[in-house]
């Protein structure tokens, strides 16, 4: 196991206007672990996970204090956001396939990033594709629209999409909350697969999926971040009666 | 708030306590068969186990519903895993209670033979552990599960001295060998009674703690 720190999170607090929303939150995430982020609406977790590739940056009234390191560099000083997009890639909660062939999904990045050799952009099309595990359901139909895949396979096709551009990172916001059991599944063993090569952040509201999945968890709660541990000691002997109350059901 | 599921634990409790309550009379029971050589109680104890066998399978059935419906995590998932465990060692006593009653069935058509009297003070022994271990579990009373840990010491120590003074008597006379066996094995009975508490309140200490035995389980 790998206890190298991918991200660096120091002293970070982020405004919406007058609101509060991240209050001084110090983080280590480990490289090519899986964390989980946890705890209620409003917490600020998805909040935290869109700060990891400036996806706050361009709201209105966002003022963000603090650090945050990629491998050591700061992403808010001279980084390029076109940069760390490259090398952190994001999957929402929501399948949200481009309006165009399963094929064009995953070449639109490369392309966007000046690939246009048919051969390449053929290779990593199937490599992609078989790194998200549904090339063997869509090999046949490269060219079909994206559209007409099941929620699931829109889900691994983006999943695919972000595979493509060869990040480092994946940031995954709950990533099965709109899909099927069964779908789920193949997700939580994907992403299993996926953290031999990716470091991986993951939103979930699932906590039962957090076990199953992360490596560790961190627990949110008012903008603040409560415990960080390993996830079997999180949920097994949680150190704060906050965290008890809340993976317990028994919050408020 | 999980209303539902904390009435479930609830009652989960209840019933090791129910449990508890019919592994003690159990043991008073056959203690009380040796002590005054009743047969009828002795048979009356033994068929007393088939309810704490029933019992353990209620409870046992009941922990493995809210496993499944409630996927209980930290201390429900450490109270719920503790009480799986704890009704084994409960459901162990009841049987070797029922041993001790079986034995007794045997003594009583011998003649009358005095039994070492370190033999009723383990029984009283062996009841206070049992009671205690159980305690501990539903009042969450570390101390109270230590306490019957360093017990078994003493429980060890009167089944040694049972020992020795049954070889005695044996060397004195011959004539009651027999019997003298028959307490030795009731006395090995009683001895394995305070190791299944000691399990008990092992498996207390990682309901509270997370640690079983000084190893982290998960």
């Amino acid at each position: 196991m790998s206890m190298n720190v991918k991200y660096k999170i120091q002293d970070l607090n982020l405004h919406y206007g007058e609101f509060h929303a991240l209050k001084n939150i110090n983080l280590d995430l480990p490289e090519r672990e899986i964390t989980a982020f946890i705890g209620p609406s409003g917490c600020g977790k998805s909040t935290l996970l869109k700060t990891l590739n400036r996806m706050n940056d361009l709201v209105e009234g966002c003022r963000i204090d603090g650090t945050v390191r990629l491998d050591g560099e700061d992403i808010f000083d001279r980084m390029d956001v076109n940069i760390l997009r490259r090398r952190v890639g994001m999957v929402f909660q929501k399948p949200n396939p481009f309006p165009m062939s399963i094929y064009d999904n995953i070449a639109f990045g490369p392309r966007t990033h000046g690939i246009h050799s048919k051969s390449k952009l053929d290779e990593i099309v199937e490599k992609s594709l078989q790194n998200a595990a549904i090339w063997d359901e869509v090999k046949d139909r490269l060219h079909k629209s994206a559209l007409g895949m099941s929620g699931g396979q829109q889900q691994r096709l983006c999943i695919a999409r972000a595979l493509a551009i060869e990040p480092e990172v994946l940031l995954m916001d709950e990533p099965t909350s709109a899909l099927d059991p069964i779908s789920t599944m193949k997700v939580e063993d994907l992403v299993q697969e996926l953290k031999q090569n990716y470091t991986i952040v993951m939103v979930t509201h699932n906590m039962q999926q957090a076990t199953r999945v992360s490596d560790k968890t961190a627990f949110f709660l008012l903008g603040e971040v409560v415990e960080f541990n390993q996830t079997s000691e999180l949920f097994s002997m949680p150190k704060d009666q906050r965290t008890e109350n809340y993976i317990t059901g028994r919050f408020g | 708030m999980r209303v539902r599921f904390d009435q479930e634990l609830s009652a989960m409790h209840n019933d090791l306590i129910s449990m508890a309550a019919m592994v003690e009379t159990a043991i008073s029971r056959a203690v009380e068969a040796l002590k005054y050589r009743d047969a009828k109680l002795a048979k009356q104890t033994m068929d007393g186990d088939k309810e704490i066998d029933k019992k353990e399978r209620n409870i046992e059935s009941s922990c493995l519903k809210l496993l499944l419906q409630q996927q209980p995590v930290a201390r429900d998932l450490r109270e719920i895993s503790t009480a799986l465990k704890m009704i084994t060692d409960m459901e162990r006593i009841g049987d070797l209670a029922e041993d001790i009653a079986e034995v007794t069935l045997f003594l009583c058509e011998r003649p009358a033979y005095t039994a070492p009297e370190q033999v009723s003070y383990m029984a009283e022994a062996t009841i206070k552990m049992v009671r205690d271990a159980i305690d501990s579990f539903i009042m969450k009373d570390l101390v109270k599960a230590h306490s019957v840990i360093e017990y078994d010491d003493i429980v060890d120590r009167l089944f040694m001295e049972t020992r020795k003074e049954l070889i005695e008597s044996i060397h004195t006379s011959m004539e009651d060998a027999e019997q003298a066996m028959d307490v030795m094995m009731i006395a090995k009975y009683f001895e394995r009674i305070g190791d299944h508490a000691v399990n008990i309140s092992e498996w207390v200490e990682f309901s509270i703690t997370g640690t079983h035995k000084n190893i982290r389980v998960l």
